[in-house]
């Protein structure tokens, strides 16, 4: 039987397109899509006020610019594995904590550096005019800052968004659920026979990175403030 | 220092192991160098053929641009699965196309980038003298573009060098068979974790060094330009 055929014959067995079984797509997309929404929100609110904050008045500049270095050399691979480890050790649960401290780790860097580089890039004399109409510091942060930076904002949560979604698959390897890497991971151990299960459970994980970044593109027009949206149509046109 | 130690397993960190595995480290790790090598040269003849060709005609920038994105996109575990049945569970392509891909977007961007930012009167001085637009594009916009394209690749080798570790999956893997390893054995055994992903970042820093050494050496003048 040919590998194409497998992978048909799979996406049609029973319980394969259940909400509640494990055996589901929809299952286990939604699981995958847990895991990483809940990552990029517990990361947004860790990073995005302090770095606001340190935007605003100039410091930490040199964490700023080498976060993403730093966190690029990381492995995701290995913090996961590291993590889970380190959880088995102390016979902690493995199956939530683990993976969640690996991925929020890992979407730390881009959305610090680019709430910080959103803020920096900022005319002075947009800020200046603010003060000079009465704004207080907070709330040229909150009303001012944060909106103007917010596409720089998401474009940095889109990057840290990709890289969750990609390590909750890794993170089938050493987790029981692990969304749609399940079916890859589980293939895998199959070795020839799980070929079929391993192209399905690929095209699977392919086709949600695809569509997250298709939402995520409509998030950003939406989100971005009509007075940039329009600057930016602006420039396109010139 | 962790109060796991004490708690049964095996210790964190033993150097007897490294001691022991010393041979098996060198070979996985240039593995893992060999893999990063290969992806990286693919990626930038690739990056810069199609650059060459976007330089040209800007819609097919736009469109090679959103193809890169794309492929940029796919997670490298549903890459390498989508490939095996295609070209193998434990062969060196399915290994090295994926790692391959994930290079073309920021190199492509990078080096049209840096050949746009090339000052127009560059440009025109040397076409004054007589050079063809070939000429022009090897010996002057290209050299002249090196340190943004530098940048580039050095982001590229640092994300495929972490990407490598996750081909462990395939019995390929380089440092990366150090994580796997570390978990299949009937107590997990942390020193080969801690050296899979020690090494991994150690490899990682060292390359970007090396890159960021290499570009200054290549391009001195940028040094300057940097300090402004």
């Amino acid at each position: 039987m040919s590998i194409i055929d497998q992978t048909i014959e799979w996406f049609g067995e029973p319980d394969r397109w259940s909400w509640t079984e494990s055996e589901g797509i929809p299952y286990r997309t939604v699981e995958h899509l847990q895991f990483s929404v809940l990552a990029l929100a517990i990361s947004a609110v860790l990073t995005i006020p302090p770095a606001l904050w340190l935007a605003h008045y100039r410091r930490a500049q040199f964490l700023a610019t080498s976060a993403v270095n730093i966190g690029r050399a990381i492995p995701s691979f290995g913090l996961v594995i590291l993590f889970w480890f380190l959880a088995s050790r102390l016979e902690a649960d493995t199956t939530f904590w683990p993976l969640m401290l690996a991925l929020v780790a890992l979407a730390l860097p881009p959305l610090f550096t680019n709430t910080y580089a959103g803020v920096i890039q900022l005319e002075q004399e947009t800020v200046d005019a603010a003060r000079g109409t009465g704004y207080r510091e907070w709330q040229i942060m909150l009303r001012l800052e944060l909106p103007l930076a917010s596409p720089v904002i998401l474009a940095g949560a889109r990057v840290a968004f990709l890289q969750l979604v990609a390590t909750v698959a890794i993170g089938a390897i050493v987790n029981d659920g692990g969304g749609l890497g399940r079916y890859i991971v589980d293939g895998f151990a199959l070795g020839d026979p799980g070929h079929g299960e391993i192209l399905a459970g690929g095209i699977a994980v392919v086709v949600l990175a695809l569509v997250c970044e298709a939402v995520f593109a409509l998030i950003t027009r939406a989100v971005t403030p009509r007075g940039l949206a329009i600057q930016s149509r602006a420039e396109t046109r010139s | 220092m962790f109060p796991v130690s004490a708690q049964g397993g095996r210790p964190l960190f033993e150097w007897r192991w490294v001691d022991r595995n010393l041979d098996e480290i060198f070979e996985r790790l240039g593995e893992h160098i060999t893999l990063t090598a290969a992806a990286l040269a693919i990626g930038l003849v690739v990056s810069i053929g199609v650059s060459v060709l976007s330089l040209r005609r800007r819609w097919f920038y736009v469109v090679a641009l959103s193809a890169a994105g794309s492929l940029y996109v796919i997670p490298s575990l549903g890459a390498f699965a989508v490939l095996v049945p295609f070209t193998g569970l434990t062969s060196f392509t399915t290994a090295v196309i994926p790692l391959a891909t994930y290079t073309l977007l920021i190199l492509i961007r990078n080096i049209v980038t840096g050949v746009e930012q090339v000052p127009k009167e560059v440009r025109e001085a040397a076409l004054g003298m007589g050079f063809t637009r070939t000429r022009l594009l090897w010996q002057v916009e290209l050299p002249l573009a090196l340190p943004v394209v530098i940048a580039g690749l050095r982001v590229a080798a640092v994300t495929t060098i972490g990407l490598v570790t996750v081909t462990s999956m395939l019995g390929k893997g380089g440092l990366g068979y150090f994580i796997r390893a570390g978990i299949q054995t009937a107590t997990p055994n942390p020193t080969s974790i801690i050296v899979g992903v020690g090494l991994s970042v150690v490899l990682a820093v060292l390359v970007d060094l090396l890159l960021w050494l290499g570009g200054r050496a290549l391009a001195p003048w940028s040094r300057k330009a940097a300090s402004r």
